[in-house]
């Protein structure tokens, strides 16, 4: 499709416009806002090109490299919470999947369902955030879609991301390969994700100053495998469902137990306060800027000096280690001085975190 | 934070740990039930498990007010929301708990049942403000620690004269439940339920004080100790009842004097005599019709009694049979007794009320104390 | 469903509500259950509600006998206790 010649058109009126119908229909009012809110923000050669897809050239890649692909819905509620938004939020989390392979992220996708009604005053803070977010982590949207439901048939907006990435020869991480005697690194405090956006929810009405610690990975994640070529053998991060979980899945995986620490696990004070006062237990609320790395007992050293060299790891702990156990149970320490179990995730604790 | 922090000391718990190691005497057993869920949950969560001799044993008691409530009653407010089109309010912990028809309030939300959330009876007040076209109703549950407010939102839906609101009353009340279990026919037919004393609710007797046990003591010469919240509460409460046992008291002790009294809030007892009522008698799950047990809505508040207000009739609903949810209840059997525990019935898939609330006996044994039934082997490098 | 945490009263408002401090998190909650709710007093909250007051002797004193051999204090203020059995 060649690029729609300016005639003069009004220009949208993004303070007081609102989402329609049109704007899906795929004519010209659909055209203008890509043009005006979303090319304006992501701006780069791809999108530029005005075509359905993006086409490029394919990545470097020697032998034994391969190619990682993630994707990711952000249904989060509220849409704007202390620290973030949908829109970075969305670029963040793909990144971070994608960078939990141990892969370097290239390029993102991103599709946004719309609801009819939504103020364009909201839409263009949230495409400004992701744009941002975009251009500091180096990844850029390079293509999109936009799509429009009826009032009442979304919740403002919902945005899905796919990430693409290469993951270097000789890399080989995955949730099935932790094996007894292994480390368990966090790279910071955990609940601060679930506790800002909790905080912003009408019904529980809370005033904190804890802000969501969403953020990108990557960098972190290729100062630690620098460090320790072959030493890290798993990593993801602890969103939905929290630490707690992700531990529990990579015990699975692995056919491990686990051993933690609970006085080694960093919390803020006021994480722990919010958890009190609405019997949450922070293990199990998601994070965004946060990622566990099993690493071989060898290298826990050097993965962890490199982790708290990073300005999104100074926090780093030592959590526990990986142990033979048939039942992959995840077991903690507690502060107490007693030995629990660190379960599941029951039922649903914090609905539309993500 | 403070009066939490200090009274989760590691290093105190050991101390009174070892205390208890040198006082609880090797050659007898001592059991004590320790009556309130947030009790349970605290020994689970805590492990407090690992830190008492062998030969002191906790049982779990029916003090979940989300393990007791009958089908039957959550029948009722899905009833409420699906037929009657009420909005339904309700504490999270209910929202999940399995009743008839394969329904409970979460999937009675699912097919468009509006079924909310709240954290407070006061919320449920402002929800019933914010839609005046529509009917509102509190769905009630909790022991005394929980009737005040919910007796608050009554008094002031009637102060403002609002119209579309209404409670369905489920507030039980703790000496009964405790008379109920010491009375139970295996007590009296085996004679073997060993329970040796009480660790009392710590929340329920800041609103009733410790004088309603002080009876209990007498006539079952048992001994109570009313416990804090915390982890060194507990521990050290069963200390004290083993300092008792040995003694041969059975007296009432108040470990938590830090926010209990004699008499206890007389405010919110009040306030509770003014809207409430006894019922005569009030299906608890597990532990069948116990008289004098639980609350209901006095006549001069009758607009707002949701059970009077949309003509609902108590239909009771049968547990499952291979649920051992009475027996574990009543402290007769232990949630690995239980033939389904772990199985068929998990946090997921609960079946009977000790799995459904985290306070309850099955779901805090699953969720953190399974382990220790299944045999481990650990290796650390 | 028990729960219930102790929280610092940091401002009185009017309708009977006042606003805690725990950790740095505030929350306004109502204060119509208790009597004389004061700023700075410690009070239990539960369900947004403060149903009774931390009495700060009482919770030294408390600590202060954890473990520790002597009998606490509070057992001689309960009632008179039964006959001793063996």
């Amino acid at each position: 499709m060649k690029p729609i010649k300016k005639d003069y058109i009004r220009p949208l009126d993004i303070r007081h416009g609102c989402i329609d119908m049109g704007h899906g229909a795929g004519g010209r009012a659909a055209a203008q806002l890509i043009e005006e809110l979303f090319l304006a923000a992501f701006d780069n050669e791809f999108l530029r090109q005005g075509n359905d897809g993006a086409v490029f050239a394919p990545p470097a890649l020697p032998p034994g490299a391969r190619l990682v692909m993630a994707t990711d819905g952000h249904v989060v509620s509220p849409l704007f919470f202390p620290g973030g938004d949908v829109g970075c939020l969305s670029v963040h989390g793909t990144v971070n999947d994608v960078a939990m392979s141990g892969a370097q992220p290239l390029y993102l996708t991103a599709s946004f369902i719309l609801e009819e009604g939504f103020p364009l005053m909201d839409l263009k803070r949230i495409v400004d955030s992701m744009a941002r977010a975009a251009r500091e982590t180096g990844v850029p949207v390079i293509t999109g879609d936009t799509k429009v439901v009826e009032r009442g048939k979304g919740d403002g907006v919902f945005i899905s991301t796919t990430g693409l990435g290469v993951v270097a020869p000789g890399v080989d991480i995955a949730g099935s390969n932790a094996r007894p005697g292994d480390v368990v690194l966090l790279s910071g405090t955990i609940g601060e994700h679930g506790v800002a956006v909790l905080s912003q929810r009408e019904s529980l009405e809370f005033e904190t100053t804890i802000e969501s610690d969403t953020a990108a990975l990557h960098t972190l994640v290729a100062a630690m495998l620098q460090a320790a070529p072959g030493g890290v053998r798993v990593l993801r991060d602890p969103t939905r469902g929290g630490l707690a979980t992700t531990l529990n899945e990579i015990a699975r995986q692995s056919g491990a137990g686990m051993l933690l620490d609970e006085a080694a696990i960093p919390v803020l004070p006021q994480v722990e306060a919010a958890c009190e006062l609405l019997g949450l237990d922070p293990l199990y609320i998601a994070n965004e800027g946060k990622l566990i790395a099993i690493c071989a007992p060898e290298a826990a050293d050097a993965v962890l000096a490199a982790m708290r060299n990073h300005p999104l790891g100074q926090a780093t702990a030592r959590i526990g280690t990986v142990t033979e156990d048939a039942h992959h149970f995840v077991q903690m320490t507690t502060r107490f001085g007693g030995r629990r179990v660190v379960d599941w995730l029951s039922g649903e604790q914090l609905p539309r975190i993500c | 934070m403070k009066y939490i922090d200090e009274f989760r000391d590691g290093d105190i718990a050991r101390k009174i740990a070892a205390r208890l190691a040198e006082e609880a005497r090797p050659e007898r057993a001592y059991s004590f039930m320790e009556f309130c869920g947030g009790h349970t949950h605290a020994i689970s969560r805590y492990g407090i498990a690992d830190l008492l001799p062998p030969n002191v044993r906790m049982v779990h008691g029916p003090g979940c007010p989300v393990c007791v409530l009958p089908i039957g009653r959550i029948d009722m407010a899905i009833q409420l929301a699906l037929e009657h089109g009420a909005i339904v309010c309700s504490y999270g912990d209910t929202l999940r708990v399995p009743a008839s028809g394969g329904l409970s309030l979460v999937k009675a939300k699912a097919r468009g049942g509006d079924i909310r959330m709240v954290y407070s009876a006061a919320d449920a007040l402002e929800i019933a403000r914010q839609n005046p076209e529509r009917e509102v109703v509190f769905f009630a549950i909790g022991f005394e620690t929980t009737t005040p407010p919910t007796a608050l939102a009554i008094r002031d839906a009637h102060r403002t004269q609002l119209k579309n609101f209404s409670v369905l009353c489920c507030h039980v009340l703790t000496p009964a439940a405790i008379t109920h279990i010491l009375e139970s026919p295996e007590v009296r037919q085996y004679g073997t339920v060993p329970l040796d004393g009480f660790v009392g609710p710590a929340h329920v007797s800041i609103v009733i004080g410790f004088e309603p046990y002080v009876q209990f003591a007498i006539d079952y010469q048992k001994p109570v100790v009313i416990a804090g919240f915390e982890p060194l509460d507990v521990m050290q409460a069963i200390l004290m009842l083993v300092r008792q046992i040995n003694e041969g008291r059975a007296v009432v002790e108040n470990e938590f004097s830090r926010a209990v009294t004699r008499h206890g809030n007389q405010n919110a007892q009040a306030l509770m005599a003014e809207i409430f009522e006894q019922r005569e008698s009030f299906e608890w799950r597990g532990l069948g019709e116990v008289p004098a047990s639980a609350l209901k809505i006095r006549l001069a508040y009758v607009q707002f009694d949701a059970e009077s207000r949309f003509k609902l009739t108590y239909q009771p609903v049968a547990d499952n049979k291979a649920c051992e949810c009475g027996a574990i209840l009543r402290g007769v059997k232990k949630p690995t007794d239980c033939k389904i525990f772990g199985t068929v019935c998990t946090p997921e898939n609960p079946v009977g009320s000790c799995m459904v609330s985290s306070e309850g006996a099955c779901a805090a044994h699953y969720s953190y104390g399974r382990f220790r039934d299944i045999p481990v082997v650990a290796q650390k490098s | 469903m028990c729960l219930a945490i102790p929280a610092r009263l940091v401002e009185l408002l009017p309708g009977e509500q006042a606003v805690v401090n725990l950790g740095g998190i505030r929350k306004i909650i109502s204060v119509a259950l208790i009597d004389d709710a004061q700023v700075d007093d410690y009070v239990i909250v539960h369900v947004g509600h403060a149903i009774g007051k931390i009495d700060p002797e009482e919770a030294a004193r408390t600590l202060a006998l954890f473990g520790e051999l002597a009998q606490s204090q509070a057992a001689a203020e309960t009632s008179a206790a039964a006959k001793a059995s063996a």
